[in-house]
């Protein structure tokens, strides 16, 4: 049977008898450390990476505090060179690239298939045990000095001239890195093998094709990144000769190493979000997604497009103007299915019925922010513009609009969308609809004066700066404040409403998805009975007919 | 005043006209798709708002729609990259009667060196209306030289020459910043292009200059003994240098390279990495032996060996069209009135 049993829902005034589910079958420190329960393991990922987020979030503030005043007046040089390096490898490799797979992957996956648990859900904790030693390397390191060689350890600044810790971020990393692929290879074992009776792939909802896009990149891409890391540790710790140039080794060649990975990276953040917007614009605008084959193949031809890209942040490196030309084009190539993708987001609203609570005002942020942050992925590709704001913060803004306006809306959006199921209470929908507006404002606020910052010439990672770029300074400053309101409200009023929200019904948006059909918070193996699939993937239609009784229909 | 608040550049090189052009057009573009976007997006979120009894039409979607917008972005995108290529092409490749400095980047500061012997130190003097050819190189880690007023970047690289170059065209001070992240001091490593009208640059360059840096290079050469293998005839245990800059090289596996400033900085660091055909490997290397300034004399010396007057008629057949020495005086007199 496909229907749930109804539930009665909780009755006003009557504190109705908790059901049993995940979180309190058991109680205790063990229950949860050596759980192998999917949805536990993401709620444990998801209390560390905003641990980490926050660490990452108040290196980012000092940074900007810095950049207040023309001068190098709040802190020394070489301590901000510490803050951006490690501002981006907490971001990027203990809160980007964990976040949405490992933590709302992490708890629908195998719900959005109808099955009981990942594949391997020892491996699922051990992904878990895995980035909390990677973690705690990387506080260890910052801790005991940190690290100024930039997230991006060129060589031979990072092999033979920092006198910083290295050794241990980049290892930090590279046991980080094996969570994620542990991660990886569980959903796509997981996809393949464990769908319910009739959830053909054409069924899949498309966060499932946007995980298994990701998956792919991250076993393919992650154990690049670690031998290269391993080879800067090899050439700083043993002078063996293989980046840099005194020892007969070659710098660009750690470049091409480091991008091959972390281009994909970046894909490894945004498509999962992209993910996660198909199932938020779906369900507020009670429809089935428009071209949903496009929309999933383009997941696919961007993780695939996207391992053939990596050169094009080496344009002005030293690389030969035929590769660049190859790069260039290529990039090129991935811009399509990313449009793709917004513009079946957008045709999905046309004649929809349209509803703006939280998660959709994150998704209308995310369109802006990607649109913006997309577009001027496209000014990076070009060659001719490339050489004049290559390494400046026109890269910055770029980014950060695609990894923190697209990544993190996504992410956030997820978050409020999935937070009754989550925690089977409702998060309060005034603060949540202030702080996706905070966020927007605050984020464009930041980081737009950027772009601007960056074609007039000022470069990243600059300590103190010439004064006629102060007042763009200031206003990304005063963004950057903004922001960080808006991203401390949603943690506090989850937390709150653990406490103190109102039980969510089962399906508090009448959404499509097998998520949808159990109890919320769902039990320990997720269904009360074996799920059968006989209906396409955002079913809107039926579940919006009026109140007639869900029948299985014969297909 | 916009002195406190740039909005845009300083624009200040012939480059500089060509990537604003491209930078316009795709902010066009850009605006454009934006603009429609943006307008969809608010335009459907408003007029298909939720409303009783009106449920969503399903739509499952149109192939022909979607061939179109993957089609025309992708149209669209090509034009962007054959542009921004041509851009890049021309940024790239320096003119051949270009001035030459070379750049010599350290933690943290740019040492310069003109051809002509004037050594400077985060301050370039060029003069207006000329191609000048930088041909940078790093003692330490990867710097990379900017100067946003004539949109031209590229990273300087240890053991290696990275070139880059650009003809100004309004006299006026301008910021050299290094881009690559490079340590301590790396926002401290900026500097100044100090563009001059031809003849306040020709007085500049009358004073403190030691001799051209070919002729530095000269000594050096006497100095550790090249000249005793490296001999003018053909009678040397070393290829004879006149006339070879710029011209292809039979290697000894059979390859042939172009004796580029890359390949006469290998041979002398790394003589056995690409040897000549005929000569047996028994040059030293001279890494850790000369300083990087010494490398850029001797390669400057090498490069004057090869100029017009010297060059050798044996090198006439061998070489293709882009021949240094055959081209230069048409190259020269083409170069100067564009």
């Amino acid at each position: 049977m496909a229907t749930a049993t109804p539930q009665p829902a909780a009755q006003p005034g009557v504190q109705a008898i908790e059901r049993e589910n995940y979180l309190n079958k058991h109680y205790g420190v063990p229950s949860w450390l050596f759980t192998t329960d999917h949805k536990r393991i993401a709620l444990l990922y998801l209390m560390s990476i905003t641990f980490f987020f926050f660490i990452g979030g108040f290196f980012a503030l000092l940074i900007r505090l810095e950049l207040l005043t023309p001068a190098g007046d709040l802190v020394q040089a070489d301590t901000y060179n510490k803050l951006f390096t490690q501002h981006g490898q907490v971001m990027v490799f203990f809160f980007l690239i964990p976040s949405i797979p490992a933590v709302l992957g992490n708890f629908l996956v195998p719900m959005m298939i109808g099955a009981k648990d990942l594949a391997f859900p020892r491996i699922n904790l051990l992904s878990w045990y895995l980035y909390i030693i990677g973690g705690i390397m990387m506080l260890h390191c910052m801790l005991t000095g940190g690290v100024d060689t930039g997230w991006t350890f060129y060589v031979p600044f990072s092999t033979a001239f920092s006198n910083t810790k290295v050794i241990e971020a980049g290892l930090a990393i590279f046991v980080a890195g094996f969570s994620s692929i542990l991660t990886g290879l569980n959903f796509i074992v997981t996809i393949h093998r464990m769908r319910a009776p009739g959830m053909t792939w054409s069924r899949l909802p498309l966060f499932i094709w946007a995980h298994y896009a990701t998956s792919i990149i991250q076993i393919l891409g992650t154990p690049v990144i670690a031998i290269t890391l391993v080879l800067v540790v090899a050439e700083r710790a043993l002078h063996l000769g293989i980046f840099d140039p005194k020892l007969g080794g070659d710098p660009l060649l750690f470049q091409h190493l480091f991008w091959f990975y972390s281009h994909p990276a970046v894909y490894i953040m945004i498509l999962p979000s992209m993910g996660i917007m198909s199932e938020i614009i779906a369900c507020f605008s009670r429809k089935r997604i428009f071209g949903y084959t496009f929309v999933a193949l383009s997941s696919i031809s961007i993780a695939v497009f996207g391992f053939v890209v990596w050169a094009h942040h080496m344009f002005v490196a030293g690389i030969s103007v035929y590769a660049a030309l190859v790069f260039s084009i290529l990039s090129y190539a991935v811009a399509v299915p990313s449009a793709v993708k917004v513009f079946n987001w957008t045709a999905t609203l046309y004649k929809g019925s349209i509803r703006y609570d939280a998660p959709m005002l994150y998704a209308f942020g995310f369109l802006g922010l990607f649109t913006i942050g997309g577009l001027t992925g496209l000014f990076l590709a070009a060659l001719g513009i490339d050489m004049h704001v290559h390494d400046t913060y026109f890269v910055i803004a770029h980014f950060h609009y695609i990894m923190v306006g697209g990544a993190l809306m996504g992410y956030l959006g997820g978050m409020h969308f999935w937070w009754p199921k989550i925690s089977g209470k409702l998060y309060p929908e005034g603060w949540a609809r202030l702080a996706a507006l905070i966020v927007f404002i605050g984020f464009n606020l930041t980081f737009f004066p950027q772009f601007i910052l960056g074609y007039v010439g000022m470069p990243r990672r600059y300590y103190q700066y010439p004064p006629e770029f102060q007042v763009l300074n200031v206003l990304s400053t005063a963004g950057a404040t903004v922001l960080g309101i808006g991203y401390l409200l949603p943690m506090i009023y989850f937390l709150w409403s653990m406490r103190y929200g109102k039980p969510a019904p089962d399906n508090p948006w009448n959404a499509a998805g097998l998520e949808w059909k159990t109890q919320s918070p769902p039990t320990t193996y997720n269904f009360e009975e074996e799920q059968i699939v006989t209906w396409e993937a955002y079913n809107y239609e039926e579940l919006d007919a009026p109140q007639k009784q869900e029948v299985p229909v014969a297909r | 005043m916009f002195d406190n608040f740039p909005l845009w550049p300083e624009r200040a090189s012939t480059a500089a006209a060509n990537v604003d052009a491209l930078f316009i057009f795709l902010l066009i573009v850009s605006g454009m798709m934006t603009a429609l976007i943006f307008t969809a997006v608010v335009y459907f979120a408003a007029r298909y708002r939720r409303r009783k009894g009106v449920p969503a039409e399903q739509i499952e979607g149109s192939t022909p729609l979607e061939l179109t917008w993957s089609f025309i972005p992708f149209v669209v995108f090509m034009v962007i990259f054959a542009w921004g290529a041509v851009v890049y092409f021309q940024s790239r490749t320096p003119p051949r009667d270009s001035t030459e400095v070379y750049v010599v980047a350290k933690q943290w500061m740019w040492k310069l060196e003109h051809a002509e012997g004037q050594r400077e130190i985060n301050e370039l003097h060029v003069p207006v209306g000329r191609d000048v050819k930088l041909i940078m190189t790093s003692q330490d880690v990867i710097h990379s030289f900017f100067v946003p007023a004539f949109r031209m970047k590229q990273d300087v690289l240890p053991g290696r020459y990275t070139v880059a170059w650009f003809r100004a065209t309004k006299p006026g001070t301008y910021h050299l910043f290094c881009t690559q992240y490079c340590g301590t001091q790396h926002s401290g490593m900026i500097g100044n292009v100090i563009v001059q009208e031809p003849a306040q640059y020709e007085a500049w360059m009358s004073g403190g200059s030691t001799g051209p840096l070919s002729a530095t290079g000269e000594k050096i050469f006497a100095e550790l003994g090249c000249v005793t293998c490296h001999r003018t005839d053909s009678q040397g245990r070393g290829p004879n240098l006149q006339g070879v800059f710029g011209k292809p090289v039979q290697l000894d596996d059979g390859r042939t390279v172009t004796a580029d400033e890359n390949y006469i900085r290998e041979c002398i660091l790394d003589p056995g990495a690409r040897r000549v055909k005929g000569f047996q490997p028994i040059m030293p290397t001279f890494q850790g032996l000369v300083s990087e300034e010494q490398v850029n004399a001797l390669v400057a010396y090498v490069k004057s060996l090869a100029q017009p007057a010297t060059a050798g008629v044996k090198t006439a057949a061998v070489t293709a069209p882009q021949n240094q020495s055959q081209d230069q005086n048409q190259a020269a007199g083409s170069q100067v009135n564009p």
